[in-house]
């Protein structure tokens, strides 16, 4: 198995070469004046001439040049400086990345666990009262668009019960956290480092609420594709020869469903997490600049609008590295529900 | 008709259709009179019969499906709001008229002031139908643009953005995806490779940094500068075509080794005729039914974009658009939480109709469709 996954490892840096190629080639589109932004490493308030700059980096050279030089500076861990953010770029990611798989973390796990007894428990009612209700809900969330589901809660829970509130942290509590003597960062994500912290619950209850809106929009928009999955492939399971075996010997229904079937069923929906994951960056993308809820999506947004190159190949090779990792991870996954697979 | 087909009917007719008979029987009762002038031909009805059997074998299946189809609450009800959205698209001139100043550019709104306040639906506005947009049916949002007059408009521009997106794109990915099936070989596995790599990055970040790179004012290709409407269909065209040329790349792959594949490659046929005539039609359904089914998430996809300010303009009727003036009026007025609630779930229940109906539509299709599903 370590063998196979350090083989799959071997991919990442293609895939970070031919992805960040393709965004690279695409901003050669751009006039140098634009792209020259990317070759200063420090505050481009230091800027003096833009022509010499351009002259020197290059920016008139072939792209095979520039890219090459580019890569150069990856290799010696530069990123570059995110204009955005005001920070070189992986310092960026740093900060806001954690923000961004606290809110995951927390979307993912009721959505996954929620999508698959949904979706067992409307195989095991096929077209009864369940079934229905939990198809409705499936394809509603599945039409309801990001934003408007995130404004409507919002409306609902921030703007008539005022329970909730948008942003990261509420004001009084962001005093405390950016107090050295009070609070000690050990993750930047608020949640761990409130528990960690004694554990401090003004700083985690607060880190909760802020959280509860933006996991729900995330995971109630991208769980339909859990739920149908799981639903038709455990209907084709109890269908299965085998199921009716484990039921003709006696063993109780629940026994069968749980033990038999579904960890059977569970074999596509392991297929399409790897879709979840994309879903979920999509998703994330919206839901924090909804909710001012200052992560990577929130942060990618700003910076392609704002035309920052940097950032933007920066969060590219986010995106590749995550997407490499969950594919390995789907595959280990598959073996271990499947033994028939071998992860070759 | 081909003339290969034979006139000859051998015990067939149990297959025939039974929804359109009746049509066809009254078509011939009437050009039945005319068969005597052609004389070396059989008659029309035999014609179509055997027409019918031999070249529409999948039509009585097909309308079995379609009737199913019908019968079906979800799927009728997904059919009845796409044939509404439809009329309010085809309508919107004489449902909104736009001022004739601006007959020009119906798309963009028109406003009444410059008012950041919303202003309420109006009650009297409705005494005509259609209603008068210049008194507010739906009231305004931020800026003083009608709602009414953007929800209208913007259906019309949700049908226009999702079928010429979908249309380029399953043009393109039917060529590559083709070429890419056919051929195998190198071309098979780079394309394949590009298309694996591109289908690494989520949709709405490949989108966002197309439409910013494209509107920009320094970006010239072949001489042409782009609109940000112009750049948002490039976008969502270049992420939807991947998805197709896979779809098609395995149809075909499935197809190919076929033995009338190689029948026609035995009596000389290119490989331009061979793709066109022998293999796409073969492969073609699965993709065609797929993509038409795309239009609401494409639709929805650029509406999101649109309200994270890369719309195709801060007056242009796009529902994505007219959400986005709503973020800052969640909060109502004092007293009043849900004061301004008609800036948000107007246009709101407007987009999410609209893509419940293709997914309504696109659910019983799949089951439908879905072989396994069918046994029961």
């Amino acid at each position: 198995m370590i063998a196979f996954i350090l083989r799959r490892l071997l991919l990442l840096p293609v895939v970070v070469f031919v992805s960040t190629g393709l965004i690279f080639s695409l901003m050669q589109l751009l006039p140098p004046a634009v792209r020259v932004a990317l070759y200063a490493k420090e505050n481009p308030r230091a800027w003096n001439d833009i022509s010499d700059l351009i002259r020197i980096h290059g920016l008139d050279q072939p792209i095979y040049v520039q890219y090459w030089n580019w890569i150069k500076g990856i290799s010696e861990g530069n990123l570059g400086w995110s204009y955005s953010a005001q920070m070189p770029v992986a310092k960026a990611l740093q900060s806001y990345l954690p923000a961004t798989l606290e809110l995951t973390v927390m979307a993912l796990i009721p959505l996954v666990l929620g999508g698959i007894w949904l979706g067992t428990k409307s195989a095991v009612y096929h077209n009864r009262a369940p079934d229905h209700i939990t198809r409705l809900m499936s394809i509603t969330g599945w039409s309801l668009p990001t934003f408007v589901a995130g404004l409507i809660l919002l409306m609902v829970f921030y703007g008539y019960l005022g329970w909730l509130q948008p942003g990261r942290l509420s004001t009084q509590v962001t005093l405390i956290i950016n107090n050295p003597e009070l609070f000690t960062r050990y993750t930047t994500m608020n949640t761990v480092d409130a528990l960690l912290n004694g554990p401090n619950w003004t700083v985690f209850w607060d880190a909760i609420k802020h959280l509860i809106l933006p996991a729900i929009t995330l995971a109630y928009v991208s769980w339909a594709l859990i739920v149908r999955i799981m639903r038709s492939s455990m209907l084709n399971v109890l269908r299965e020869d085998y199921t009716t075996v484990a039921r003709a010997k006696g063993l109780e229904e629940r026994i069968v469903i749980n033990k038999h079937a579904r960890r059977n069923a569970l074999i596509p929906v392991i297929t399409v997490s790897a879709i979840v994951v994309g879903l979920l960056l999509s998703g994330v993308v919206i839901t924090e600049t909804i909710f001012n809820y200052f992560g990577v999506g929130w942060w990618f947004v700003r910076a392609a609008t704002q035309l920052d190159f940097p950032s933007v190949l920066g969060f590219t090779i986010f995106n590749s590295v995550l997407w490499v990792l969950v594919n390995i991870a789907v595959d280990v996954l598959y073996s271990y529900v499947d033994p028939r697979v071998r992860l070759t | 008709m081909n003339k290969k087909s034979p006139y000859t009917i051998n015990n067939r007719t149990e297959t025939q259709p039974k929804v359109s008979d009746s049509s066809t029987l009254t078509n011939i009762a009437t050009t039945e009179d005319q068969a005597p002038s052609l004389p070396d031909r059989a008659p029309l009805a035999t014609r179509w019969q055997s027409f019918r059997e031999d070249r529409l074998p999948w039509l009585p299946g097909t309308v079995k499906q379609a009737r199913r189809f019908l019968q079906n609450p979800l799927s009728l009800s997904g059919i009845v709001l796409i044939i509404f959205f439809a009329l309010i698209a085809i309508f919107a001139p004489w449902l909104a008229p736009p001022d004739p100043l601006r007959a020009h550019e119906p798309y963009r709104m028109p406003r009444d002031g410059f008012s950041l306040q919303p202003r309420p639906p109006q009650m009297d506005a409705w005494k005509t139908f259609p209603p008068d947009w210049h008194k507010h049916p739906f009231g305004t949002m931020e800026g003083q643009y009608d709602i009414y007059y953007g929800i209208v408009w913007g259906a019309r521009n949700a049908f226009r953005i999702g079928v010429v997106v979908v249309g380029i794109a399953v043009l393109i990915g039917i060529i590559t995806g083709s070429l890419s099936g056919y051929f195998g070989g190198w071309v098979d596995q780079s394309l394949m490779r590009l298309v694996d790599i591109l289908l690494s990055f989520p949709t709405i970040i490949l989108a966002i940094v197309l439409v910013t790179v494209l509107t920009n004012p320094g970006v010239r290709i072949f001489g042409l500068s782009f609109d940000r409407l112009t750049a948002l269909i490039i976008a969502f065209t270049f992420t939807q075509w991947l998805s197709y040329a896979r779809l098609i790349r395995g149809e075909i792959l499935s197809v190919k080794e076929k033995d009338f594949i190689q029948a026609a490659q035995a009596v000389g046929a290119g490989h331009l005729r061979i793709i066109t005539m022998h293999i796409l039609p073969n492969s073609i359904y699965p993709v065609l039914i797929a993509a038409s089914l795309d239009i609401g998430s494409v639709v929805l996809s650029v509406a999101a974009l649109s309200f994270l300010g890369l719309g195709p303009g801060t007056d242009f009727a796009d529902w994505g658009q007219i959400i986005s003036y709503s973020r800052e009026w969640i909060l109502g007025a004092h007293g009043n939480p849900f004061h301004y609630w008609y800036v948000i779930i107007i246009p709101s229940v407007a987009i999410t109709l609209f893509v419940l109906a293709w997914n309504l539509l696109g659910d019983a299709f799949r089951d439908i469709l879905d072989p396994r599903l069918k046994r029961r």
